[in-house]
């Protein structure tokens, strides 16, 4: 392959890369957009990409109006906190999938990803009645311990199938030299698994942030997080396009950040297996 | 003697409130306006007692609902005052799910409420929610299309007039379309419109019996005007349209007219969202010449569930929030145009009041003619006028509001639509045992 | 390696997650499995009467229910198709040498972070709106009538709609396996001068396989308890035409707080589940095996 041809197919996979992910993105951009039009030019018949009075008034109301920093607190304890608490439960699990395999480990995995296929709203009422009578209700205990279950399966999976990349001579090569169990975890293999765990973490502080069925419903005021926040911008009496879009840039711009930021770690450690 | 012995009750109460630590109260509301308007000032209340300090819990509707109903019912008692419709009053207020109010003050004057408002909120004489803004509907039209149309509005349009102005204001061209009329499924979307509708053309939902009338004449009639005048002259996507995606239309000058809930007035003649804020005009929602008009009826109240252990904060507060101080308060603040409307009866003798609301007038006779034990022309074992106050009507009423969006799609035919609602109502009904 | 005393081990240390998600399974599920026959509704407390089947008999005979089972079928499907097209198309773009990778990937990643009721919100109102929306705006201006979306097609709208939040988790799995293709192999059929698509489909999608199982069950997972996105867009209608399992378990159980109903048809689902859970299993279990 020439130089030139290969220069020539690079820049028409970049105008195709670009064209392809500006019309994912746009949807994004359009709320951006939105979140800074007046409420009225938000639903103009004629809509503007950038030719509209940008105006700050809807950041304003929504900051007046929110203790969003509350809100903001609540979502960070919760996802951060059930990831790593997570974590803690699911590697021991995912270590011990992996490496001492057993003919029922395989049928174990799908029963803890099948757990994940229960719909909440199926079981809304007895897991009300139970966080009403442990006083859990409207707590951040209550919520982490919920979102720690609800992506515990997944976490095991994630970390099962990363761990088994692992060629086990590497931890018995650390076992003859005298480690024991909890030193081989510690010393050899997360070191190891570091991007797969950090992948993992990250993909469920997504999911923990944007959970929006039990924050919503086990919630009032104290633990209320982000998603919360949302639902008191959604569909009220009257216009209200602006104003949720200035509230969701709210809620999403943090996560996108931290996206931003790790998304190497995370295209690095999805593998589920596939690196083999 | 009684009296005597509440106000000593009353006077212990303060006093050990006061001993105490702050009181918290944590307040469940809707994020429409007027409540938005009501926490912004609340500033007001606790300033005047410093003993109680408020805790917001702020939602969309149908999030707020499920929450609190799930709250109440379970005994969760996460909320000391929820703001709740006319339809959960009279259910809670049965079950003694709610705290009756009869510590309101002296100066509140219960005889003010509206007694439309008010029936519909006291269950064995009992008043258990206090009414803060209260709603009809009505006919909102464009008085520049219909002039060009050659037309003059009645101030009770018929049903038929309405047909022949929308089809006469449309112009599909220029994408202006008669009429918009909800169509999103949903009990308190498109079943709010309809079933306001078939009262006024005669229809029930059921018979003495408890027996479901979609068979009936009346029914095929409503719901066949309905998906015609839609078909000649609504928007497309009207099956995805509820008061919101309506109001956007309207406003930026999409609809001849608009059917739908009073509040929406002074929306619609706000001048910095509105494109059309100078041309609109109201009129009584339609009729077919039987004694009823098309209209609705709904409050929006605040209530203390009977798990709150801390009522007597609570009641003050809804004292607070439904008097005509905090009515003065708003007209203050924020002129009167944004006070509360559809309460009390004292707004409306306001001069003040009814020169600031263009659409105040309207809206109480609207109210005043809407008689939830008698919504309709034939007798019916319900309370509710766009509703049926059964605890099954949720379920039902949405169900329903699918079938006739898909009447309305073009998915079913009117028969056909019918003829499922009738069969799943039925079905609903006969599981739980009606008649009870 | 399997000495006894690791397997004791190893038993201890699967014991917190197994007990943990035993608890949550098993003590909703029997509450669940209780209440399924009883006449329980929330809102009219008293008797919670046993009356056997009836639940279930009401919710399996009830018209909604095959409907909302096709749809649930063909909103999993329609969603996994969509994403593991675009994302295998997205993955394989994504790892060419642009410029300004980095950029593209966080944009491509972006609809990922938003949460359903948002992402629904915008695209009904601000996107498929026949009237005010961007694409009736961008239709009108090339002439064509615009696409009334939720009446037309109201289960596709929801199916793209969802695909779109989905999409970004099937490129980013996908583009990580494509990243540890083995390029010598691309090469050596280079030249043996194999054509793009025979290397697609001989080379990168074995390569593939993996991952792609990895995204369906992943994403079977979230797809089964959709409805968020149907409650703000189409409330389920029109009729029955967007109503899944998941929001007609709702209807009961939020809307008319029918605890009995509902519990009835999260026995249903979870049922349901289970039988997609073994077919996947079916699916999968040759690619876990190695």
């Amino acid at each position: 392959m020439s130089i030139k041809n290969s220069h020539r197919s690079k820049i028409i996979y970049t105008f195709l890369a670009w064209t392809i992910s500006s019309l994912i993105f746009f949807p994004i951009l359009w709320t951006l957009i939105t979140s800074f039009k007046t409420e009225a030019e938000a639903i103009s018949a004629s809509p503007s990409l950038f030719m509209f009075d940008w105006t700050l008034e809807n950041y304003e109301e929504v900051l007046a109006r929110s203790p969003y920093f509350n809100h903001f607190w609540n979502s960070i304890v919760i996802s951060l906190g059930s990831s790593i608490l997570g974590l803690l439960i699911a590697i021991p699990a995912a270590w011990s999938m992996a490496f001492v395999q057993t003919k029922r480990t395989k049928h174990l995995l799908m029963w803890m990803l099948s757990t994940k296929m229960l719909p909440p709203v199926g079981v809304l009422i007895p897991i009300y009645l139970l966080f009403r009578d442990f006083g859990l209700l409207d707590t951040k205990v209550g919520l982490v311990i919920v979102m720690t279950l609800i992506n515990l399966p997944i976490m095991v999976w994630m970390l099962y199938t990363y761990f088994r990349e692992i060629p086990s001579e590497v931890l018995e090569a650390s076992r003859m030299d005298g480690a024991n169990i909890a030193e081989e975890i510690w010393y050899v293999l997360l070191p190891i698994a570091l991007p797969g765990i950090a992948s993992t973490l990250l993909l469920t502080v997504i999911l923990a942030w944007n959970e929006a069925f039990w924050t919503l419903i086990l919630t009032a005021a104290d633990a209320a997080p982000l998603t919360a926040f949302i639902a008191s911008y959604s569909s009220p009496e009257g216009l209200f396009y602006a104003k949720l879009s200035a509230a969701s840039m709210m809620a999403i711009v943090p996560i996108l950040i931290l996206g931003w930021f790790s998304q190497k770690q995370l295209v690095r450690g999805l593998s589920f297996g596939a690196v083999k | 003697m009684k009296n005597k012995l509440m106000m000593l009750a009353c006077g212990v109460m303060t006093m050990s409130a006061a001993a105490a630590a702050k009181e918290t109260i944590t307040i469940a509301t809707v994020n429409n306006g007027d409540m938005i308007t009501m926490k912004e000032l609340s500033n007001d209340f606790t300033r005047q007692n410093p003993d109680i300090a408020l805790k917001w819990v702020t939602l969309e509707e149908n999030i707020l609902r499920q929450r609190v109903t799930t709250d109440v019912a379970t005994g969760g008692g996460q909320y000391d005052v929820m703001t709740i419709g006319t339809y959960e009053v009279p259910i809670w207020g049965k079950q003694g799910w709610l705290t009756e109010l009869d510590n309101l003050g002296a100066s509140y004057d219960v005889d003010d409420l509206l007694p439309a408002i008010r029936s519909g909120l006291t269950v064995d004489e009992k008043l258990f929610a206090a009414p803060f803004y209260g709603e009809s509907s009505m006919v909102m039209y464009r008085t520049d299309l219909i002039a060009k149309a050659g037309l003059e509005m009645p101030k009770k349009p018929s049903w038929g007039f309405i047909r022949q102005a929308a089809k006469a204001m449309t112009d599909k061209e220029a994408g202006v379309y008669g009429i918009c009329l909800r169509g999103k499924a949903g009990w308190g979307e498109n079943m709010a419109l309809i079933t306001a509708m078939s009262n006024s053309f005669g229809a029930r939902w059921f018979d003495e019996n408890w027996q479901p009338q979609f068979d009936t004449q009346e029914w095929h009639d409503t719901l066949q005007y309905y998906v015609d005048v839609m078909a000649e002259s609504g928007p497309p996507g009207a099956s995805a349209n509820g008061f919101n995606e309506n109001l956007a239309l309207f406003q930026t000058g999409k609809c001849g007219m608009w059917i739908d809930a009073t509040v929406a007035g002074a929306f619609v003649t706000n001048e910095k969202d509105s494109a059309v804020a100078d041309k609109v005009g109201f009129a009584l929602a339609p009729d077919k010449g039987l004694g009823k008009r098309g209209n609705w009826l709904w409050a929006w109240t605040l209530a203390i569930p009977a798990s709150s252990e801390k009522s007597a904060a609570a009641q003050k507060f809804i004292s607070w929030a439904t008097s005509k101080d905090y009515s003065a308060l708003v007209a203050k603040n924020k002129g009167w145009a944004k006070v509360p409307p559809g309460t009390r009866a004292s707004l409306y003798n306001n001069p003040e009041y009814m020169k600031a609301a263009p659409f105040a007038q309207i809206t109480i006779d609207s109210i005043q003619s809407a008689d939830p034990v008698n919504p309709t022309v034939k007798p019916v074992p319900y309370v509710g006028v766009q509703f049926v106050a059964i605890p099954e009507f949720q379920g039902i009423g949405t169900a329903v509001g699918q079938q006739f969006a898909a009447a309305l799609t073009g998915t079913m035919t009117v028969k056909e639509a019918l003829k499922a609602s009738q069969r799943l109502v039925d079905r609903t009904m006969r599981k739980a045992g009606y008649p009870k | 390696m399997a000495t006894s005393n690791s397997r004791t081990l190893a038993r201890l240390m699967l014991f917190p997650s197994v007990v943990l998600l035993l608890a949550w399974m098993l003590v909703p599920l029997c509450m669940t499995l209780y209440f399924s026959f009883l006449d329980y509704n929330l809102l009219t407390p008293g008797n919670n009467a046993f009356i056997g089947f009836l639940n279930y008999e009401f919710f399996l005979t009830d018209p909604a229910f095959f409907a909302s089972f096709f749809n649930t079928i063909l909103l999993v499907g329609g969603v996994l198709l969509i994403t593991l097209g675009g994302g295998i198309g997205l993955a394989i773009l994504l790892d060419q040498a642009i410029w300004g990778r980095n950029y593209v990937r966080i944009m491509v990643l972006a609809p990922f972070f938003v949460m359903p009721t948002v992402s629904a919100l915008v695209w009904k109102n601000m996107l498929m709106n026949p009237v005010n929306g961007l694409f009736a705006h961008f239709a009108t201006w090339l002439g064509m009538s615009p696409i009334d979306f939720f009446a037309q097609i109201p289960l596709l709208s929801i199916i793209i709609i969802v695909s779109w939040q989905w999409l970004p988790f099937a490129a980013l799995i996908l583009l990580t396996s494509i990243q540890s293709l083995d390029r010598e192999q691309l090469d050596a059929a280079d030249l043996d001068g194999a054509g793009p698509f025979s290397k697609f489909y001989y080379i990168v999608l074995p390569h593939l396989s993996r991952a792609i199982t990895a995204v369906i069950l992943i994403e079977t997972i979230f797809l089964l308890s959709i409805f968020a996105e149907i409650l703000v867009t189409t409330s389920g209608g029109p009729g029955y035409e967007s109503t899944n399992i998941t929001y007609l378990i709702y209807t009961q159980s939020l809307l008319q707080f029918d605890v009995g109903g509902g519990s009835a048809g999260g026995i249903v689902a979870v049922i349901i589940a289970n039988i997609v859970a073994i077919f996947l299993m079916r699916l999968i279990g040759k690619n876990l095996e190695d």
